[in-house]
């Protein structure tokens, strides 16, 4: 299906949900609001004409500075009819959180782990939501904006630091 | 005079220092800690181009209780050091380290939240190998300093 096509479709279903949808470079995306983002992926998921059985990545984007949310991007694509779909979430940036997508698709798992030890996003109903890639004793979240670029903690080496041998 | 004469020429007399220095400086193992694209030059150091057996640091361990050099070559992040220092802690004594590239050295272009600064944060670290990544006739070249270094050491405490 091209863009038209999927943008068509979707909007027939969810004509609440959707709050947006912009076309770049022939790449979709569709803007949806936060609590109907399980709802919408199950249907892009098991529609006949949509199909979308991978999802390729998820990520997130600080928008606090000008927009005061945070964006959970979810990019889709369908295996079997070959095409692509990028769906956006808004959440406030005093409380970002929003439902986990992992019931649809099982690799969003680690993806939302990322998103979480990175952005400090919470998934609801998220199976095990650790940190993935900081240290276990790392404190914040080091891709927001407010977090220093130099912001290191060398208090997670625990020990192994050696300016702290006698 | 000395011993010598009474010998003849059928043995050589040296001291235990320059002979155990020689046995050490001529069969290092090297343990690999290849982190990043340092590594990939590090490979190419023991092939056939290369070749550095003839400097008979050629036979990398992937055990640290066989290795008496450490190579670490590349990025080392926040999260990996703690493992450098085990593998590093693990390794017998008498041990040398190369710090390989300009990650490993201070960091390189990474100043960011998650690499350490230079490994010799964690590590103590006999020779620094400038480049990014360095060829591996500069490997090579490093590990004639550790050679040189060697040479100078004694088996006495």
């Amino acid at each position: 299906m091209d863009n038209e096509a999927i943008t068509t479709l979707v909007k027939k279903y969810f004509p609440e949900e959707i709050v947006n949808s912009s076309v770049f470079r022939n790449e979709l995306t569709l803007q949806v609001k936060k609590e109907s983002v399980v709802e919408v992926a199950r249907f892009l998921k098991e529609n006949k004409d949509m199909d979308f059985d991978f999802l390729s990545d998820l990520c997130g984007v600080d928008r606090v500075e000008h927009d005061g949310v945070f964006e959970v991007v979810y990019h889709l694509y369908s295996i079997h009819k070959n095409h692509r779909l990028r769906l956006k979430t808004r959440l406030p940036s005093d409380n970002p959180c929003v439902s986990t997508v992992t019931t649809v698709w099982k690799t969003a798992d680690w993806h939302e782990r990322e998103t979480f030890d990175m952005f400090g996003v919470r998934f609801d109903g998220h199976p095990d939501l650790r940190k993935i890639l900081t240290p276990d004793d790392f404190e914040g979240h080091p891709l927001r904006k407010d977090y220093p670029l130099d912001g290191r903690q060398p208090a997670t080496l625990r020990g192994v630091y050696r300016k702290d041998e006698p | 005079m000395g011993l010598e004469s009474h010998l003849g020429d059928t043995v050589l007399t040296t001291t235990l220092n320059a002979m155990i220095n020689w046995a050490r400086k001529s069969s290092l193992w090297p343990m690999p800690f290849g982190l990043a694209c340092c590594a990939i030059e590090m490979m190419a150091s023991v092939a056939p181009r290369f070749d550095l057996a003839r400097f008979g640091a050629e036979v990398f361990r992937f055990s640290p209780r066989q290795s008496d050099l450490m190579i670490v070559a590349g990025t080392l992040t926040y999260k990996m050091a703690p493992v450098a220092k085990k593998i590093y802690e693990q390794m017998p004594e008498p041990k040398w380290v190369i710090a390989m590239g300009a990650c490993a050295i201070s960091g390189g272009v990474f100043n960011t939240y998650s690499v350490v600064q230079g490994i010799d944060e964690i590590l103590p670290v006999d020779v620094y190998l400038p480049g990014c990544p360095p060829r591996p006739e500069a490997l090579i070249h490093a590990i004639m300093e550790i050679q040189k270094k060697i040479e100078k050491e004694s088996v006495r405490a």
